[in-house]
């Protein structure tokens, strides 16, 4: 099974508190640690399980600048055969359309049986993997937290749906689907599974390369415009407990056994 | 305003989700004055009797009753809103696991723009609609320009719009099944698994600590059960201490986990996403112990802490032991 994985290199927020620039046009991005976003990686990981399985090939792609290649390497040690990164001025600033007309583009050059997402990534709007598919004009089902390979022109997939329940569905391949966490256990990569896959070359890919045109694609083509970030004005908010942790806890504990929290 | 505006309703066997009041007052917030037309699909007396009702919330209502859509199949549904919804129209849709499955490829089988997971509306302004969205897992906000000129798909996040309850609309149904065109899609519902029980029903917890991320590692979850054991109460956890197995999916709080009423709960380490917060009803006391004083927990925590919680959990528990 040939199949391709799109990742995104996002800033890590269970790690960083994420601040906003001056003028609110960006947030602080200079001290930020990123990874490859949460849902991606369990993708990838996937996609390697069902190469394990049943053969053919992982492909992992970005759109991105140069620091992407970071995140594409670090799938590779995981297991991915390839790397693409996906690289032009002309793609900045573009909206949810022109990155999935972009990678509809790199997956028109290929000829993959399964293409991947994550859910969501940092900007959660989980939007990538459903326009990707009606661009390809492909069947599409998102939140996937199970597959199963039933043979080579279907597969069985279950989306999370509310509750926790699970919908198990048929869908014929070639297909799009958006990943859910907890589908898996990803493999811990370590420093030398990262040194391994170091001078393996990783090809650019660029606006011409894939037939894009520029004007459709990037800020120019975007019809959905992030304008400013903000700190929405603090509602009530919590009241903040002040004080050592042993005073802190002597607080709290008051508060608890007043409101039935101490049994 | 000259565009259409359309909500879809979602609903169970002709039950509405609490997305479909929500949408009547997220159109309003578009355009005070619209029109709004539901559509809802499904079939048979369930969703007769639905129509009827939502025709008391919207202008007019459009039936499409076809055994295909028994079960929402957001890849048959997508086909059909494609062959009714005119042109240059905007379509509300809830942001939830059914909206996530429909809309981003519906935006583009209409060629209308796509803007998801809407926190509130601001308004026209010119050719674009103004909104507000969040980011970084809601550690920011930002306003988004959504070009409505050639139409819009807007998802909004469930329970950020108040529903609209005054059922004064007078609406109309229209049965419009027969122009439902081709139903044939490459995928098939088969069946519905629903989720495991485990060994405590935190949905009848009076008293929960929560643990998110924050906890670290698999070797501080006693300690988390240390603290419930004192206050009386059960440990229940976010998503991904469920993902790392740390912790059994049934006592995952959220969306996609359990809708819990505790009297209090007790949140260590979570962030707070709307995910996570959907599955706190009730309105509990709310403590939130967090590291980063800025986590969008403390927006809706009526308590909070702010200390490094592997730290703050025995000191916590010390204490509760003692002043018993
Ligand atoms: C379709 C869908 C459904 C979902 N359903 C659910 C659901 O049902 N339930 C759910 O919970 N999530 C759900 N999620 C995931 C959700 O989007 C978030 O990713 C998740 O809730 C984050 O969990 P968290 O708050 O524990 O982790 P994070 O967002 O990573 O937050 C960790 C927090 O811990 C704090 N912290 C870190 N270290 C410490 C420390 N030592 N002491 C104190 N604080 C610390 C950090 O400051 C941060 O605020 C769903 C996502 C999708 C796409
Ligand atoms: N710049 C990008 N490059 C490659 N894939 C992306 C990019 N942005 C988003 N995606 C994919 O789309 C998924 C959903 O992202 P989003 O729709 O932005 O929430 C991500 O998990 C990735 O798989």
């Amino acid at each position: 099974m040939e199949i391709l994985v799109c990742v995104k290199r996002v800033p890590d927020t269970a790690e960083n508190e994420i601040k906003i620039n001056s003028d609110g046009t960006d947030i602080e991005r200079d001290d930020l640690v990123y990874s490859v976003n949460e849902w991606d990686n369990y993708a990838v990981e996937e996609a390697i399980q069902i190469r394990d399985r049943v053969g053919g090939a992982v492909t992992v792609a970005t759109i991105g600048d140069k620091d992407s290649e970071e995140i594409l390497r670090r799938e590779m040690a995981m297991g991915a055969d390839k790397g693409i990164l996906i690289s032009d001025d002309a793609f900045e600033g573009s909206d949810g359309k022109g990155i999935s007309k972009i990678l509809a583009a790199e997956v028109k050059k290929g000829k993959y049986d399964l293409i991947l997402t994550g859910a969501q990534a940092d900007d959660g709007a989980g939007q990538i993997g459903g326009m990707l598919a009606a661009i390809l004009d492909l069947p599409y089902a998102s939140i996937v937290n199970k597959i199963e390979t039933v043979d080579s022109k279907k597969i069985k997939v279950g989306r999370e749906v509310e509750g926790g329940n699970q919908e198990m569905n048929e869908i014929e391949m070639p297909c799009v689907l958006s990943i859910q966490t907890g589908i898996n256990e990803p493999r811990y990569v370590g420093i030398r599974g990262i040194r391994k896959v170091a001078s393996i070359e990783i090809p650019v890919h660029k606006a011409k390369d894939l037939g894009v045109d520029a004007a459709s694609v990037g800020a120019a083509g975007a019809k959905v415009k992030r304008v400013d970030y903000f700190v929405p004005p603090a509602g009530k908010g919590a009241d903040i407990i002040e004080g050592s942790a042993e005073e802190k806890a002597d607080k709290l504990i008051e508060l608890l056994k007043a409101k039935g929290g101490i049994k | 305003m000259a565009q259409q505006i359309f909500a879809y309703i979602l609903h169970k066997n002709g039950v509405a989700d609490d997305s479909a009041l929500e949408l009547v007052a997220a159109a309003k917030k578009i355009d005070a004055g619209a029109k709004v037309t539901a559509i809802v699909t499904g079939t048979g007396a369930p969703l007769d009797a639905l129509c009827k009702e939502m025709a008391a919330s919207y202008s007019s209502v459009w039936k499409i009753d076809n055994a295909a859509v028994a079960y929402p199949n957001a890849e048959v549904i997508r086909k059909i809103l494609v062959k009714l919804i005119p042109k240059g129209s905007i379509l509300l849709c809830p942001h939830n696991t059914f909206g996530m499955d429909l809309a981003p490829g519906l935006s583009i089988k209409l060629d209308a723009s796509f803007v998801s997971d809407v926190v509130a509306i601001e308004g026209i302004d010119g050719s674009n609609l103004k909104v507000i969205r969040q980011e970084f897992s809601g550690q920011v906000s930002t306003h988004i320009l959504c070009d409505i000129s050639n139409g819009a798909v807007v998802n909004t996040r469930p329970g950020s719009f108040k529903a609209d309850e005054s059922k004064s609309a007078g609406g109309a149904v229209t049965d419009k099944s027969s122009e439902a065109g081709d139903l044939s899609a490459k995928r098939r519902y088969l069946e519905l698994v629903e989720a495991q029980v485990g060994d405590v029903d935190i949905t009848k917890s009076d008293i929960l600590v929560s643990v998110g991320r924050g906890i670290g590692e698999k070797d501080n979850i006693p300690v988390a059960e240390e603290l419930a054991k004192a206050m009386g109460g059960d440990v229940s956890c976010s998503r991904p201490i469920v993902d790392a197995k740390w912790l059994d999916k049934s006592r995952q709080v959220g969306t996609s986990g359990k809708t819990v009423k505790p009297k209090v709960y007790m949140a260590l380490g979570i962030s707070g996403s709307f995910q996570h917060l959907g599955g706190l009803k009730g309105s509990p006391f709310i403590v939130a112990v967090n590291k980063n004083v800025k986590a969008p927990i403390f927006q809706v925590a009526n308590v909070g802490v702010v200390e490094d919680m592997i730290e703050f959990m025995p000191v916590l528990t010390e204490k509760i032991s003692e002043s018993k």
